[in-house]
């Protein structure tokens, strides 16, 4: 086993239910994570995620596989003696004690003096700013306040690995970019391993050091952030990541032509870095991201259509085009003007296209 | 057209319905009254004027005999000491009682509803389906375990009876209660290191004093108007109120004091009536603090 790994979770099984009815949430799950990594597991809802990091926090029991924690193998100990901090998306503050009872709750539980007790939410609430609101009760604190105080929770009890379960859903989006910002400060300064699961792929993409995009209890793809935005393993993948979303059409590749075919037009693939071989004919889905796509006067070749949908998103605008009546989206610059019906030339970037199978969807 | 302004008090609508409901209140609670409204008079009453028969009436001389009498020398059998014995048992066997079945259920629910072990909804049902057994068919093989066990006829035999009886129904108002509590902050008291009973007290206890009001008030009603296994268990010297009353009540010679009898059961009758009386609004409070996030 290397030193370097933080948590291993190794061929884990779960089901939901006991007898016949019984659902597989997860089946054969692997997966390494490093020492000081941010992990985040993205997926849509009731893909699994959230079950994992039950499994890892020891709240859930799982059927089969084995979770290691910094060297040991806690499959079958007690959540409190895993090494974890875990913050919820419901925040989980007992409601009836004050900030300070909430965060030294962990540590009287494990006899900690009250010397020690004090010194470390001294030093966590200062961290978190939370110095001000102590001897509140949690129903008079703020959503942001609230999980400041949930993640100091954890934070106090000096845990190696840090859970959080969609900590930022429950708030704002103001807020939510604002505590997310700390959570990425925390990790820089605290080099703690964390774990993170959400749906919302823009946390991932600013919080993760490794994305796991997940679904069906499958990891779909475990890469760095770049990578799976830019070269997503399938269309699965490729769909959830990226808002605006990307471009997606379905067609044929003459193969030995290279050129992707949808309807009457023509799409040279001259550039595209294929990683497989196609046979001749192949159907495929062909992906593009509107950022990929150039709106140009005289470049060749390009493509004729019409400004047919305006979305202007303050830095970026949005247009709405169509290819052989597929919707297709651009994004340019916010302060280039254009109008409706508005006839345009447009180039794909076809280095940075993505093409997958159509049947496996996977990348190809 | 005139151009007309709207300002003011909304006009008060005075329906036909709503006077029906009004009267329909009214009687009610004029019917609901009555029995106390005839059992305040009858105790005031001296036995010359109850023998008139004039049961609505007002009384004519104030009569002050029937409270002392039946506090303290009426006869209950062959002791003639009044309610005032049985008060203190009634007491004796309350308050352990409550405070034994209210506190074991209230772990049961909890267990029930965090702490899930297989079978755990089979034991749930187990549980409630005890609620339907009649109290009848289980008082003699109850009585022949007390019997081994030698606490049969004491204040413990009794106070085991209560507990036992009081679980079914006070587990499934706990454990309902419980399961609506977010899940999330037992687990995060698990990741904190709390252990069963750690969590119990310091997590969830402080969170159950509306549900906690409901069950003392169902018990202490509900132990303090018992009879039949106050009866049967208590044993001749811890006999609870209610069976003094019956005593007195059923006296087989001398002559019916009905003035006596009333004024016993205005006695008996008041620990309940006090609880409700001031802890009615809470009462309420916690039943709807359930039924609201059920």
């Amino acid at each position: 086993m290397s030193v370097s790994k933080s948590v291993e979770v190794k061929n884990l099984f779960f089901k939901y239910g006991t007898f016949k009815g019984a659902v597989n949430i997860l089946s054969e799950l692997n997966l390494d994570i490093y020492k000081g990594e941010f992990m985040v597991l993205l997926g849509p809802s009731g893909c699994g995620k959230t079950t994992l990091l039950n499994c890892i926090a020891g709240l859930l029991d799982l059927d089969k596989g084995q979770i290691w924690i910094e060297g040991n193998n806690v499959t079958w100990k007690e959540p409190k003696d895993r090494n974890i901090g875990m913050v919820f998306q419901n925040y989980a503050l007992y409601p009836s004690m004050t900030v300070v009872k909430n965060l030294s709750f962990g540590l009287k539980m494990t006899g900690a003096s009250k010397t020690i007790i004090e010194k470390k939410v001294k030093e966590v609430s200062g961290l978190l700013q939370i110095s001000d609101f102590l001897h509140r009760k949690p129903a008079q604190l703020s959503g942001g306040q609230r999980q400041r105080v949930a993640i100091g929770r954890a934070l106090v009890r000096g845990a190696k690995v840090f859970l959080f379960d969609e900590p930022l859903s429950n708030l704002d989006a103001k807020l939510r970019a604002e505590l997310r910002y700390e959570i990425k400060k925390l990790h820089r300064d605290l080099d703690n391993t964390m774990i993170y699961v959400t749906h919302d792929q823009i946390e991932a993409m600013t919080l993760a050091d490794r994305i796991a995009v997940m679904k069906d209890g499958i990891i779909q793809q475990l890469d760095i952030p770049k990578e799976i935005y830019n070269k997503p393993s399938n269309f699965f993948v490729a769909g959830f990541i990226g808002s605006p979303s990307m471009n997606f059409m379905k067609g044929k590749i003459l193969s030995n032509e290279n050129i992707f075919e949808i309807g009457q037009t023509k799409i040279s693939l001259q550039n595209y870095p294929f990683i497989n071989s196609i046979g001749s004919d192949t159907e495929v889905i062909f992906g593009i991201r509107p950022e990929d796509i150039n709106i140009n006067k005289n470049n060749v070749p390009s493509l004729k259509c019409k400004v047919e949908l305006i979305e202007p998103m303050g830095a970026d605008t949005l247009i709405w085009t169509s290819i052989e009546k597929k919707p297709i989206s651009i994004r340019i610059e916010g302060n280039k003007s254009f109008e409706l019906g508005d006839e345009i030339e447009i180039t794909l970037n076809i280095t940075r296209a993505s093409i997958f199978d159509k049947i496996s969807e996977k990348r190809i | 057209m005139k151009t007309s302004t709207i300002e003011g008090p909304r006009p008060k609508n005075v329906s036909i319905a709503r006077i029906g409901v009004y009267c329909f209140l009214i009687i009610c609670s004029l019917f609901f009254l009555m029995p106390l409204y005839i059992m305040i008079i009858t105790s005031l009453k001296d036995m010359e004027e109850i023998r008139q028969g004039n049961l609505f009436y007002l009384p004519k001389n104030l009569s002050t005999y029937a409270w002392p009498k039946a506090w303290g020398t009426a006869c209950t059998g062959f002791v003639c000491e009044g309610l005032k014995p049985g008060l203190l048992n009634s007491f004796k066997i309350t308050i352990p009682s409550v405070i034994v079945s209210v506190s074991l259920a209230a772990i049961n629910g909890y267990a029930l509803s965090f702490w899930r072990f297989k079978g755990s909804y089979f034991f749930f049902g187990l549980c409630i389906f005890g609620a339907f057994i009649p109290y009848q068919v289980m008082i003699y093989p109850l009585l022949r375990i007390e019997n081994i066990l030698g606490i049969y006829s004491s204040i413990p035999g009794i106070v085991l009876v209560h507990t036992i009886f009081g679980m079914p129904i006070l587990t499934l108002i706990f454990r309902n209660y419980y399961s609506n509590l977010p899940i999330d902050l037992f687990k995060a008291a698990r990741i904190d290191g709390g252990s069963f009973l750690k969590i119990f007290f310091y997590v969830i206890l402080p969170m159950s004093t509306p549900i906690m009001i409901v069950a003392v008030i169902l018990q202490i009603t509900g132990i303090w108007n018992d009879f039949l296994l106050g009866l049967v268990f208590a044993g001749r010297e811890n006999q609870p109120m209610t069976v003094q009353l019956n005593n007195i009540v059923q006296v087989d010679f001398g002559v019916a004091e009905y003035n006596v009898d009333m004024a016993a059961t205005i006695l008996t009758s008041l620990v309940p009536l006090l609880v409700y009386f001031f802890s009615g609004k809470l009462f309420v409070r916690g039943i709807a603090a359930g039924a609201l996030k059920g």
